[in-house]
């Protein structure tokens, strides 16, 4: 979770991961930032989110995104 | 038949009246029966594509759905004796016998879509190149071929990524690929939003009913009061470059900015109220384009089941594609973090707005188009730290004058770079553009000119009326929400507006001796 919010930091230094659930539905974070996550997160987690997981319920908050990367690592 | 007929609206009348009284159950197979005739009119071959497509997205749909049941089934038994590994493995085996269906289905299908609409493009692309004098191929492109092969297409992909369950009803497929209204120009449905309610039996609601009946209105208004009318001087205007240049194309771009807004909008609104009255839900293709602030604010509004496609069928599986990870790895560690993680992304949206430039029309204006707005996108993306700091530095984010200027800029510039799709031709259009430079011909505005582009004072009179109204619609809209919904809570407001929508399309409506009402601009996509 740590190593994720650095990469959510480092994107949008600004944002309130901790509280905010609607990042994709506010467009806080488009489309390139969510390819810059998924790449971050293949490099530094060694997790590779599948197209087909991005949808918005997966990244409209850190919760939802560490959910992801978690449910990735055990399948 | 043209939305914009006579035999159209007698079409949808008989259909709605006929749709209420039948039993419920034979609701969805009368709307199948209803789009196979609107094929069928247009032309009886088109039917033997469109069936071709909707048959295979169904059988392999129908596979996957075999496969997925097996899976299913043998891991519920299995469950206390594999291993974590034995089902990893067991599912990739099956993720991969479903892969080689859906490629299978994709080749088949965008085989189909690129040898009807691009041979030709080939063919000249070819002869300008090599100056081979072949000569083009005389083929059918089936109407909306590249919408229902993009639907038919999502509806496999989301099969395959198990978003949606296959459905083993042929007919349910074909009615989903071919159901008339969305034929036209759209919008490009997913399977798991439309199948639904279009499926479901529907009782009559007169709310359902008149609300779906006004947004029909909506959109012949748009499209027969405005967007019929203004063609005349925009066809005027963009045909005789050599006598209009400077202002004119300005004013060519502008006009042509309100048509296509009305043209396609209007045309969605017809599809989606017609929709609406048979009960069915489709998602919004538009939502204020008009008042974005900047260009990728714009592409979230405007045409937004395409944008949406392109995002989620090509942007992002190229992007997260294990090759697309390791050229981004590799690029970070060779040209460095700034531009390493730049590389892929920006691989892929340019990949992305080429296609959407071809998908657009099979010419090079069309690909311009899409490269144009590319650019205009990573430019204003390397920029956005730049404006943060601008805004914070001086406050303006935020302020009504600033948003104000923000709409007016990205209006402007979306409507330059569509004068690729204006002109049709790229040199054309740079020379045109250019001449808006050089050649200060600002007269035209005050010696009656534009009064001979087809035009005349009560025109421009309807065309201001109309401007306003749709302005005033969308400034309520943009505030306080849905305006047809507010309507609706006082009747005598309701039919008011509904009776004077009626009877302003009637008087005002760009139709009769003298005009020639033209298909929907989108149609040609």
């Amino acid at each position: 979770m740590e190593e994720l919010m650095d990469i959510l930091t480092e994107l949008h230094p600004d944002v309130d991961y901790d509280s905010c659930t609607t990042l994709v539905d506010d467009r806080i974070i488009d489309s390139f930032d969510i390819i810059s996550i998924v790449s971050e997160v293949a490099a530094r987690l060694d997790v590779q989110i599948p197209a087909e997981e991005i949808v918005p319920e997966n990244f409209n908050s850190a919760k939802a995104l560490a959910a992801l990367i978690e449910r990735l690592e055990n399948e | 038949m043209l939305f914009t007929s006579y035999g159209f609206i007698a079409f949808i009348a008989i259909l709605f009246v006929v749709y209420y009284i039948v039993p419920k159950k034979w609701q969805w197979p009368l709307l199948l029966m209803a789009s196979g005739v609107f094929y069928w009119i247009a032309d009886p071959r088109f039917i033997i594509f469109i069936c071709v497509t909707s048959l295979s997205a169904w059988g392999s749909g129908v596979l996957m759905g075999r496969i997925n049941d097996a899976q299913d089934l043998y891991l519920k038994e299995n469950k206390e004796t594999l291993s974590k590994e034995e089902k990893k493995a067991y599912k990739a085996s099956n993720k991969k016998r479903k892969w080689h269906i859906l490629l299978g289905c994709l080749i088949l299908n965008i085989g189909i879509l690129s040898v009807t609409k691009y041979t030709n493009f080939v063919i000249n692309s070819i002869n300008d190149v090599a100056h081979t004098g072949l000569k083009n191929v005389d083929l059918i492109i089936p109407m909306g071929i590249s919408f229902y092969t993009f639907q038919t297409m999502s509806y496999i992909i989301d099969a395959y990524r198990g978003t949606v369950k296959p459905e083993r009803n042929p007919f349910k497929v074909l009615l989903f690929t071919s159901f008339f209204p969305q034929l036209v120009q759209g919008p490009i449905n997913r399977f798991g939003d439309l199948s639904k309610s279009l499926y479901e039996p529907h009782r009559f609601s007169e709310k359902v009913f008149s609300t779906g009946l006004m947004r029909i209105l909506w959109g012949y208004f748009k499209k027969l009061v405005v967007a019929d009318r203004i063609i005349v001087a925009v066809t005027a205007l963009i045909q005789d470059t050599d006598s209009y240049r400077g202002a004119y194309v300005f004013v060519a771009m502008f006009f042509y900015a309100f048509e296509l807004y009305c043209d396609f909008t209007g045309g969605i609104d017809i599809t989606i109220g017609i929709a609406q009255a048979l009960g069915i839900n489709m998602k919004e293709n538009f939502i204020l384009p008009y008042f974005s602030k900047d260009i990728k604010e714009y592409w979230n509004r405007w045409h937004i089941s395409m944008g949406s496609w392109f995002t989620d069928y090509i942007f992002y599986p190229l992007s997260v594609s294990p090759r697309m990870l390791k050229l981004s790895k590799w690029s970070r560690e060779h040209l460095g973090k700034v531009i390493g993680k730049r590389v892929t992304v920006y691989l892929a949206a340019f990949i992305v707005w080429f296609t959407t430039g071809l998908w657009h029309g099979a010419a090079w204006n069309f690909i311009v188009w899409g490269l144009m707005n590319f650019v205009v996108i990573m430019i204003s993306q390397e920029l956005s730290l730049l404006y943060d700091k601008f805004h914070k530095k001086f406050g303006f984010k935020g302020k009504a004058w600033y948003s104000v200027w923000e709409i007016i800029r990205t209006i402007f510039l979306m409507s330059l770079i569509r004068m690729f799709d204006c002109y049709r031709n790229v040199p054309m259009t740079f020379k045109m553009v250019g001449s808006m430079l050089t050649s200060f011909n600002l007269k035209i505005f005050t010696d009656g000119s534009l009064l001979k582009l087809g035009l005349n004072k009560y025109d421009y009179w309807v065309l201001l009326a109309a401007l306003v109204i749709i302005l005033s619609v969308s400034i309520y809209k943009y505030r306080k929400g849905e305006v047809r919904s507010k309507l609706y809570e006082k009747p005598w407001l309701w039919y008011g507006a509904m009776s004077a929508m009626f009877i302003a399309i009637i008087v005002f409506g760009a139709y009769g001796i003298g005009y020639d009402s033209t298909q929907f601009i989108y149609n040609q996509f």
